[in-house]
Parts: C-alpha cells; structure tokens; sequence
C-alpha cells in the first residue's frame, strides 16, 4: 500500500515498484528510490527514536548525513548488525530490517523516559558532581547504570561476517559532493583533460537539484541540467564517478579518504561484493562542492518529532514524494524559509504560521510569502510546543509584549540559515573567517591545491553555484598542466545572506541545541557560568558536537550562545576542532582485507611443513612462526622440552634456525666496517674463521648480537638476532650512508636466501660428515668458530663450527629452496644416532644452561657488555666504534649497577617467574633485580635463572629473596653458568 | 598520508619512508675528545623547531637511501630534498 | 646415501597455478639465477657489458634482453635476473670483467621468488595494496621499483603495459599471492 502522505505524482522514486521492509518488527512498503525515513514519513511514521539522555521521543530532523535523532540498528543477525545509522541514509529494500534504539519495552512506551521528568537532577556535568562517594561506586554501581540508561545503539556482539576491501586511486582533480557546484566543477576539469574522480555520499548525484523546484531563479531547468551534465561526465574516459561514496578524512597532501557503501543498500548483492570499500586518494587538485547544513531554532521543546528541518520537508516532498505534515508552523530567520513555506504551499499542504524572529522579512522570498497570503509574523518566536509523541500545536509569542498564541498544528519547520560544510576544508588546515552576514565560518580562501565551490563558502543560489563550480573545475585542471596557457583565476564572490544567528535564545531545559546529545541552552549557559572559557573545554564538559553527528547541526547555535553568554564576537570565540570522519566508519572499512591469514604476512621457513607434518607447537616471534617444541604421542610441553635437551646432551639435535637474520658485508672495506659497528676485532680475524659480533647503540647500551664469519678478505657472513635483523641493517646503512661514505663496502639482507639447520649434540659430528664435500669436519681442521664454504648433497654449503647449545654444533646454511631436502636428508641419516629435532623451548633451556644471553630478555636496553659478562668481547686497542664513547662514562662503570648472575632456588624445584622481582632479607621492600630467564633443567636435575641484579658479580653465595604469589623463595647468587664452566664439551 | 620528495625516486608515498630524526648532526670524529656534556648533547639535543625543519629520511621500501629534506613542521608541507654530503638548493 | 636436493618454491604447488581470469591472471614464474649488484656508475657500466643488458643509470628504470634484465633498484643498487642456469656464467662473467674493482655481487637467488600479474584490471588488483599511480603515464613500461603491496615489501616491474613482474622475498610471496587473489575477487 502507497503511504497516505505520498503526493500524487513527481519524486525521484520508483512508483511502478513496491519494496517492503520492517521497522521494529512491523512491515511498511516504500519504493526504489526512498530511504527509511522518506518511506516511513509517507506512513506518517515520525516517531524513530529516543534521544541519549532523557529518552525523550524524537522524530527525523533532517534529510541527509546531519541527522541527529533517526538513529537506528540495521541488520537482522548479530554478525551483520550496524547500530547508529541514520535512517536518512539508509536505502530500503526488500530485507531490510531496522530498529529503533535506545528505548525499554518499546518506542512508543520507554520507561527511561523518567529521566525526562527527573531532567532538572542532570544538568551538564551531573555525574563529575554526583556520583563522588563511595570511592567504589563509580565503577561498580554508578557507571553500569548509567551506562544502560543512557546510549546510543548497542555493539553487535558477534564478528563482523561482512567483507570489506580497499584501493588506492590517483586522479588530477577530485570533486567531493555533486550537488550543482560539484557537477559543474568535475566537467569543467574534465574538459580541461584533468582525470576527474566525482564522489557523493548520497545514492544519487544532483545534492540540492534532486530537492528543489524544477527551475531556478535564472530559469534553468534543475533535473534537466544535472542529466545532461551527467551524461557528458559519463561519457568521459578520464572521469569516475562514484555514488553512496562519503569523502570523511582529508590528509596532507591532498590525500582524502572515501567510504563507498558498495552493498547495503542491495537485497541480494554478489556474494563477492565488499560491503564497503576505503578508496585511499591521491589528488594533485581537491575541489570541495561540500553544500551546507540547515540550523535548527533553539526554543523550548524544538525536539519533538514533527518538528523538522525547513529544506528538509522541501527534499521529502520534491525528491521522494512525501508530504511531512498537513498544517504547517514555520519558526524562521533566515529568508530561504519563504522559499520552502512557498513550495509546500503550491504542494497544497496548509501554512497555518510563519513566525520570524527578525523585526523585518524583506527580499523576494517573503514579499512571495505576502503575496500569495502566507500568514507571516515577524518579530516572533516559538515559545512552547505541544503534543507527545507528535507535535499538536506551538505557542507563537510577539518578541518583548509577551503576546500569545496558540497555534494548531501537526509539522513545525525550523529555518535558522544554512551553515557551509567547511569540515574537510578544515581538515585540510584551510583557515576559517566568521562571516556576520551569512551567521557562518566560511572557507579563507584557497590553498593552492584545494578549492571550495558552491554554499560550502556560502553561494546559495544555483545558478551561481554552478557557475562557481566551472570556475573552480577549470582553475583545478589548469593547475595540473603548469605548462599550459596562462591560469585563469576565480571571480565569483560570496553575496550577503539575510540570515540571523539565534544569539539570544531561552535559558530552557528543553530547549535543545544538540540533539543527539540532549544538551539545551541551560546546560550551555551552566558551563560557562562555571567557567568553562574555552569552547573545546565547553564541547567536553556539556558533550555538545560529540558523538556520531559531531555536531552538524548543533556546532554554530552552540557558539552562538557561548558567545553571547560571554558578550563576545563569534570570532572570537572560535571554533571546536573539525576531526576525521565526517560520518561514522566502520572498522570493518579501516582493516580492509587485514583480517584472518591476511593480517599480517605469516613468515614460514622452508622446514615449516616438515614440522608441521611432525605435529611441532608453534610460537610466533615477529611475523615469523617457529616450532617451539615437538611433542610425542601424549607429551606434555615439559616433557617434550625434557627430551629434546636430553637428546642434544647425549646424543644430537637438530634445530631450523632458519630465522636468524643474516647481513652480507661486501667490499674492500668490509672488514674496517664492522670494527666501527661491532665492539669486536675484525681487521685480524682470519679467513674461515668467525666471532661472536657485540653491537651497542651510541648510548653504549647492548643491541644486538650475533656470529661474523669471514669467507674472504673483502665477505663477511653476518648474523643478527631473529627479531633485531631489519634494525640492525637500518642501523648500518645510516652509519655508512651517511656517516662513512667513503667506505667501500655494501650491505645486503641475505636472510631469507640461507635455510640454516643447526645440529648440536656429540654426535653431530658423525651424522653430517658423510654428506659434507671439500670440508674437513674434525675438530683440528675445523675447530670451534670456524666456517667455511663447500657443498652438501651437491648444493652450495656455508657451514659454521658454532654453539649455542654448549655442545659440539654446526650450523647448515643451504640455499633456501633446498632447506627442505637437506633437512630430510640429515634427518633419515641421524636416525641412529638418536637425532631429535628440537624446538625454541629447549634450545632457550639449553642456552640458559650455559648463561648465553638473548638480547631482549637478559638486556633490556640499559645493559652494557660489562653489565651481561661480555665485556671480554670488547676488542682491545680499538681507537672507535659504535658505543665506546659512552661506555666511557662513569655511570656505566658503577659497581652497583644490575649485573647477569646465575640463582638458584634453595629448593631446586621451583622454577621462579620470569620477571620476579628480587630483594634482600635486609629490605623486602626495595627490588635490587629481576628475574630474566628462569627453567627446570632436566640436564642439571633443578631448576635455574638468570637474573639481572645491582652489584650481583660481587655477591657470589648471597642468599636472597624472591617473592612471588604463592610465597616468598630464598635464591642462592651463582654465576650465570651452570653446566660445562670449562667448555670442554663445546671445543671437543 | 605525505607525499615525501625522494631525491632519486621522486615524490612518493610516506608508507614507503621512514623517519630517521633531525639532520646535519654529524657524528664527532674523535668521541674520546669530548666532555659528557658535549657527548650528552650530540646524541640527545635536538631542536625540535615549529617551522621549518632539516630532518632524515629514509626511502627504505624504494631505493633505500638516506637522504635530508626540510619539512613544515606545521603545515607537514616539505618544502625540498637533498642527499647526503649535498648543500640544501 | 640422500637423494640430490629438489628446488621446492615459496609459493608451493597450491598457488603456483591459477585459470585465466578477466580481470587479471596471476601465475608464478620460473626459478631464475639473481643477482644483486652494488656499486659505482664506472662498475655498473662494465657490469653491464659483461651481463650483456646495460644497467640503467636512469632511476626506477630496467633494461632487458629476451632472456635477461638489469633493473634499478638504487643509486648503487640493481637487480639482476637470468635463466636459472645461468648463474655460473653470470659470476663469473662479472668477476672476470671487474678484476679488483670495488663492488659487491651477492647471490639471491632463493632470498627472491617472482610472479606475474597480467591483463585489463591488473593496476587495479595491484592498487588494492600498492599506494603507486600506476597509470601509464606515470608508470610507464619499463619502470621498476621497490615498494609497498599490503604490508610485505615487493619489487614491481611493469613488462607490459598490462604486465607487471614482482619479485618478493620467499616468506612473503604466499601472503603477496593471497592478497592479490582477495583483491582480484573484490573488484
């Protein structure tokens, strides 16, 4: 069934189809063409929702992305819920289902609207000032409460089952809004041969052509103009056009951010389809053809639903059809209402008042009204409204005498002057001036790469709006071809407007500013009485311009009261901040594809599937995953790790350190290079042979370490820590980039080129020599520290005599696409000499036995060589490197600094919290330490940490404390080595 | 999102940079023959200017060099670029 | 004794193939021989002869023959790719011709793994993760360069005007892979 307030005939919708949809739970039928508020307005639906504070029933205000009030939850399943859309922009079709928000049992009966009543308890600020005592009632009584009282909509609960993608556009010159300025820009830049990007956050373009009548002043035919403009665009190979796509963040550089609804307003969309996709864009030029918002009137009681917007009624009737009332009170100072109080009249619906607060109504607007006998009152305010859930009628009052009126009526339409949609210019850092005629900031001017065209710098009139836009479209195109004919230049200023600023307004507690936020002219005039001076410092104290509509339609009445509270200039009082977005977006649309096995690249070594297949537990370090342990049928972590380390002590392991990063040095100079870089000798180190690498910042703090093996005179193999290797070739590059460019030596990250199987054990030796070519494996010819360059099972071989294990070790770097087979191979042969792969876990177990740090648990960016037990590794006689400068200094040669130790629980048995914090007997209450590395060790038959303490190298046999959660435990200082302090295992 | 002037790239896409702090202070030649205070003040005191500001950059995710350029620390307008050992135009 | 070591790719058999597609096809390449080259004008110029394609002294820009290509990654840094065999005769063609100048050649051959993109919507896929202007007049065939797909590093080459070669490290090619292939189907 058509709605009863549907005209006759005219509206953009399709009336030839019929679309039914459910609003909290009932079914409306609308058409193609209606958006949810458009079709529930044709049913005389006007009630959609209840405001955040008081739950006080609010109908549509507005006809685009301003609403405050219509806010409502689309979606019908949890996981593909929205709550807070605005029912002006949401599409009908033929699944819709909407509800209405904030409101207990239902909307018509909503038992918080007690708080209506109870309203004079919540001025601005009530809960910084009433809910002080007890301490714990905020958090336990107070906020849970207010919490479900007050609102928006609610979170969906389940995960968002919608797709979401993204893209990077380029263009010369994008258009933002294609209203008619917008229009005439795009093809006024696309003639001049710019590629054009025109984007619009409504379904269809044409901004305020589609809601007007159809000639404008210069008797230009609206529709007509828009199609055939249209169709020049469209017919442009280098314009794209993009509808229901909201330009909500403008980023330096002319890097704007769009939002393209490419799917919610389908009933059965392409399962492939995003929802929504984020179109990331780079424009030389932006011209903004942003339109301009309608303010309301403050008054008491302008919420009630039927009080509406004056261009909004106009754009239901000429755009969808609809009529929003029968008898109509118009509450105006601005002239544009006589316009609208025209078209509604011609539409044959009654004007039962005109009430302009201004002494005079001149211009040709009103001198129509006079003439065609609209009843115009001047000099009048709105002083009451009546009805509940629907406006009944409105007190009409003579400004000073007090005289009144009561006038019938079921629509009362607001026109206080339009306000220009500056916030993407103010997100790009255009500056603002006040201009007193229009009541609005308007845009200063033009920033070289962005324009404003059309009512967003306060040109109403379409004709000249269009002609702005060409301008500004041509300026834009010319300015990307800086080798064409000379500029051209912009010429059309901004006419005066006879808008007034409601600046003197009721001191009311419902007569409301902001909306969506319930806040009225009371709560503004109490916050500056309590001295919040600055409007920012009012905005957060009252929440005025908060939440989803950032105060579009609230902004400049609430400056216009502050500043005549404050007897100041507009100006001068300034504005809030214009931040990203312009409308909510989804975070759906910010992640984009990120999601799932997209999130991040996961970073798998050639070994991964053998692992895998082998049934490894995997821990992520950096985007790297890494088998952490390999447990055997019904094996706990405990007892897989105990294995492992037993297998490498006894026999051997076999561990995929593939991960480590690993840096080729290159060039004549290599060697010179890394002596600056490293605390270490390398001009002396020999050819096949390679050194434990110490690199500090220049802060003399521990960074990263790792094995240097030279191949060559002018080839080292350089090994970083796992986590540390972009850093680390960062950190090399801008020493010798910039620093050192006269060395002749390069840099190249050869991490992912090497698959590295580490086999550690006593019989390491015996499994692999049979494999190894044109090496030498025993221990004289190839000792502990020694590397060297051949081949395995025919592919290229770097093969490094090193341990991190304390056992005999060799670390296998092969080509990465072999890393699979190689492992394999070794794999089948160590079978019978009880070789076991062994994972992260035990190789720390392991490490922590021989008190090998890791740099990032031992160190924590404070410790120095001396601090960790390194200091040997300090090349002597060095005259310079990264580092030595500070470590000159006093502080770092305190003997109480923290140092690496060893400690052992008097128990032997419980393994201490990594992180545990260590004290004296003497003072349990002053930390002297950490725990940094503590495990059981099934080698030693006890558990052991290492653990950072103030002056720990000279409290050797020290008992101290530990205290942890379930008590206190008494540690024993030991050195930082608990297994082999000779090492005969590692060199034999 | 800067558009950020690569002196061998190009201007290019901020995603592909990284910052890499003020620029023209060189690292001392002989560290030994500086005082703590001077020392101190090498590796920590920047002037952290509102205007204009000679900073480093790096075109990590492009050629991989260093190079300076002075940026608007206001604005984040960048006003040129230079590479390393050149004087700025 | 083990059998001789077998080439497995970091794209693996499971996204090495894919159909023919409208928008745009993705197919991973052949092993090659890779090489980076680092150093001065006066060594690039010899490299270049001896390599047999010259190395671009224009910035963002590849040269190449049927069957090899030199591509500007850097003032003192190219890319070089040749038929998988070929690397024996590449070193030692390059160590022969630059005697004891000073340069680095370091083999990459297994660091890198490349895929092609190709066909109408191929900018567009590739736009879906990489902040370029890929329009011809900006990107021109011919260009290469370092860059950003997603959140891993890949080098892009344009072979074609609707061709483009990427060349990526081996752990970030499936993620490079599955983007382009979650890109391809939202378009």
């Amino acid at each position: 069934m058509t709605g009863p307030f549907r005209t006759e005939i005219g509206g953009r919708i399709d009336r030839t189809r019929r679309i039914d949809f459910r609003f909290d739970g009932r079914l409306y039928s609308g058409h193609p063409g209606d958006n949810l508020a458009s079709a529930l307005l044709s049913h005389g639906v006007h009630l959609l929702g209840r405001s955040f504070k008081y739950h006080r029933p609010r109908g549509v205000l507005g006809a685009g992305s301003e609403e405050p009030n219509a806010l409502v939850r689309v979606g019908s399943y949890e996981s593909r819920a929205t709550p807070n859309l605005r029912a002006t922009q949401v599409e009908i079709h033929d699944l819709l289902v909407a509800e209405s928000q904030n409101r207990y049992p239902s909307l018509s009966f909503d038992v918080g609207a007690i708080n209506d009543v109870l309203s004079p308890l919540f001025p601005a600020g009530f809960y910084y000032k009433t809910f002080m005592w007890p301490a714990w009632g905020w958090r336990r009584l107070y906020e849970p409460i207010i919490r479900r009282m007050a609102g928006l909509g609610r979170a969906p609960t389940a995960p968002d089952a919608d797709i979401y993608a993204q893209r990077y556009v380029h263009c010369d010159v994008l258009v933002v809004g294609a209203g008619p300025a917008g229009l005439a820009a795009a093809r006024a830049a696309a003639q001049g041969g710019a590629r054009v990007l025109l984007c619009d956050e409504q379904s269809e373009f044409g901004g305020s052509l589609l809601s007007e009548p159809d000639t404008t002043e210069a008797g230009r035919n609206r529709l007509a103009w828009r199609a055939a403009t249209l169709a020049t665009l469209a017919a442009s190979d280098n314009v794209t056009l993009l509808t229901r796509s909201t330009a909500f963040g403008v980023f330096a550089d002319n890097f704007v951010a769009l939002v393209e609804r490419v799917t919610d307003h389908l009933a059965n969309p392409e399962p492939a389809l995003p929802r929504e996709r984020l179109w990331q864009v780079r424009a030389r030029q932006v011209v903004l053809a942003t339109g301009a918002i309608e303010r309301p009137m403050v008054f008491a009681g302008n919420d009630r639903p039927g009080v509406m917007l004056a261009g909004a009624a106009r754009t239901y009737l000429h755009r969808y059809g609809v009529r929003t009332g029968r008898r109509i009170v118009l509450a105006t100072s601005a002239d544009s209402a006589y316009g609208v109080a025209m078209d509604l009249h011609r539409a044959g619906l009654t004007i039962a008042a005109i009430a302009d607060v201004r002494n005079e109504a001149s211009g040709p607007l009103a001198a129509a009204a006079r003439a065609a006998g609209l009843p115009l009152r001047t000099s009048t305010h709105i002083a009451a409204t009546h009805g509940r859930l629907r406006i009944r009628g409105a007190t009409l009052a003579r400004n000073g005498t007090g005289a009144r009126e009561k006038v019938a009526c079921d629509l009362l339409l607001m026109s206080g002057g339009y306000t220009p949609t500056v916030h993407l210019y103010s997100q790009a850092r255009g500056t603002l001036r006040f201009d007193e005629s229009l009541g609005a900031f308007l845009p200063g001017g033009d920033t070289g790469i962005l324009q404003v065209a059309g009512a967003c710098r306060g040109i109403f009139a379409t004709d000249v709006a269009i002609a702005d836009g060409a301008e500004a479209g041509t300026v834009a195109a010319a300015r990307t071809d800086p080798g064409g004919a000379p500029q051209p230049v912009r010429t059309i200023s901004v006419p005066d407007s006879g808008a007034l600023l409601a600046r003197e307004a009721p001191c009311d507690r419902r007569a409301f500013v902001d909306f969506q936020n319930d806040v009225t002219t009371k709560d503004l005039r109490l916050a500056v009485r309590e001295g919040f001076v600055s409007v920012e410092h009012v905005k957060r104290y009252t929440t005025a311009g908060m939440a989803t509509d950032q105060g579009k339609t609230s902004n400049i009445n609430a400056l216009a009261l502050v500043a005549n509270e404050r007897r100041m200039d507009m100006a001068a009082v300034g504005l809030t901040t214009f931040r990203m977005p312009y409308t909510p977006v989804t975070f759906g649309t910010l992640a984009g594809a990120a999601r799932g096995n997209l999130f991040d690249p996961i970073r798998q070594t050639p070994i991964h599937a053998w692992a895998e297949d082998r049934g490894a537990v995997f821990e992520d370090v950096g985007m790297w995953k890494r088998a952490r342990y390999f447990p055997a049928a019904r094996e706990t972590m405990a007892q897989a790790v105990a294995r492992e380390c037993r297998a490498v002590r006894t026999g051997a392991g076999l561990f995929d350190a593939s991960t480590l990063g690993k840096i080729e040095v290159v060039g004549p100079d290599a060697a010179i290079f890394l002596e600056r870089m490293y605390v270490n000798n390398f001009r002396k180190l020999a050819v096949g042979r390679a050194r434990y690498g110490l690199m500090l910042g220049e802060d003399g703090f521990v960074l990263d370490d790792g094995v240097i093996g030279r191949l060559a005179p002018d080839r080292f193999h350089v090994t970083t820590t796992t986590g540390g290797a972009p850093r680390v070739l960062a950190m090399m590059e801008d020493y010798l980039q910039t620093e050192w460019p006269d060395l002749r030596v390069w840099l190249t990250s050869t991490t992912e080129e090497w698959a590295v199987v580490s086999i550690q054990g006593p019989r390491a030796r015996d499994i692999i020599a049979p494999f190894v070519i044109g090496i030498d494996l025993a221990p004289q010819a190839f000792p502990h520290m020694a590397v060297a360059e051949g081949t395995i099972l025919g592919v290229n071989l770097r093969i490094f005599r090193v341990s991190f294990t304390g056992e005999c070790g060799f670390e296998i770097n092969v080509p990465a696409d072999y890393g699979s087979d190689v492992w394999h191979a070794i794999m089948q042969q160590g079978t019978v000499f009880g070789l076991t792969p062994y994972g992260t876990e035990a190789m720390h177990v392991l490490r922590a036995e021989k008190g090998y740090i890791i740099v990032g648990q031992e160190s924590d960016g404070t410790a120095t060589p001396d601090d960790l037990g390194l200091g040997w590794a300090i090349g002597r006689g060095k005259s310079d490197f990264v580092g030595k400068r500070s470590l000159a200094r006093a502080a770092m040669r305190d003997p109480s600094r923290k140092q690496l130790v060893g400690l052992l629980t008097s128990n032997g048995e419980t393994v201490l919290q990594e992180g545990a914090q260590i004290v004296t007997a003497a003072n349990g209450n002053a930390s002297i330490g950490h725990v940094t590395s503590a495990y059981f060790s099934t080698t030693l038959g006890r558990s052991m940490a290492l653990a950072m303490i103030s002056g720990g190298k000279a409290r050797m046999g020290e008992k101290l404390l530990a205290p942890m959660l379930d008590r206190t435990h008494e540690v024993t200082v030991a050195p930082a080595m608990f297994y082999d302090p000779k090492g005969e295992r590692l060199y034999g | 999102m800067l558009l950020i002037p690569c002196p061998y790239c190009g201007p290019r896409p901020e995603l592909e940079f990284t910052y890499a702090g003020e620029a023209n202070i060189s690292r001392p030649a002989e560290p030994e023959s500086l005082s703590d205070e001077q020392w101190a003040a090498y590796l920590y005191q920047r002037t952290n200017p509102r205007g204009m500001h000679a900073e480093r950059w790096r075109h990590v995710h492009g050629c991989g060099r260093y190079f300076n350029a002075s940026r608007d620390t206001l604005s984040d307008q960048f006003q040129f670029s230079w590479k390393p050992g050149e004087s700025p135009p | 004794m083990a059998e001789q070591p077998v080439r497995q790719s970091a794209l693996g058999a499971a996204r090495a193939t894919q159909g023919p597609h409208a928008a745009a096809c993705l197919r991973a390449l052949p092993a090659a021989s890779r090489f980076s080259f680092r150093g001065s004008p006066p060594e690039a110029e010899t490299a270049g002869v001896a390599f047999g394609v010259p190395f671009s002294l224009q910035s963002c820009r590849a040269h190449q023959t049927e069957d090899r290509a030199a591509l500007w990654l850097g003032p003192d840094e190219w890319l070089l790719l040749a038929p998988e065999d070929a690397a024996r005769a590449v070193q030692a063609a390059l160590i022969r011709a630059l005697g004891e100048r000073p340069y680095a050649l370091i083999g990459i051959a297994h660091r890198n793994t490349a895929l092609e993109i190709s066909g109408p919507r191929a900018t567009m896929v590739l736009n879906a993760g990489c902040p370029l202007d890929l329009h011809t007049s900006r990107f021109p065939v011919g260009m290469c360069t370092r860059t950003i797909l997603g959140k891993a590093e890949i080098i892009l080459w344009r072979t074609a005007s609707e061709v483009f070669h990427i060349d990526v490290w081996r752990t970030f090619a499936p993620y490079v892979w599955d983007f382009l292939i979650e890109a391809r189907a939202r378009l």
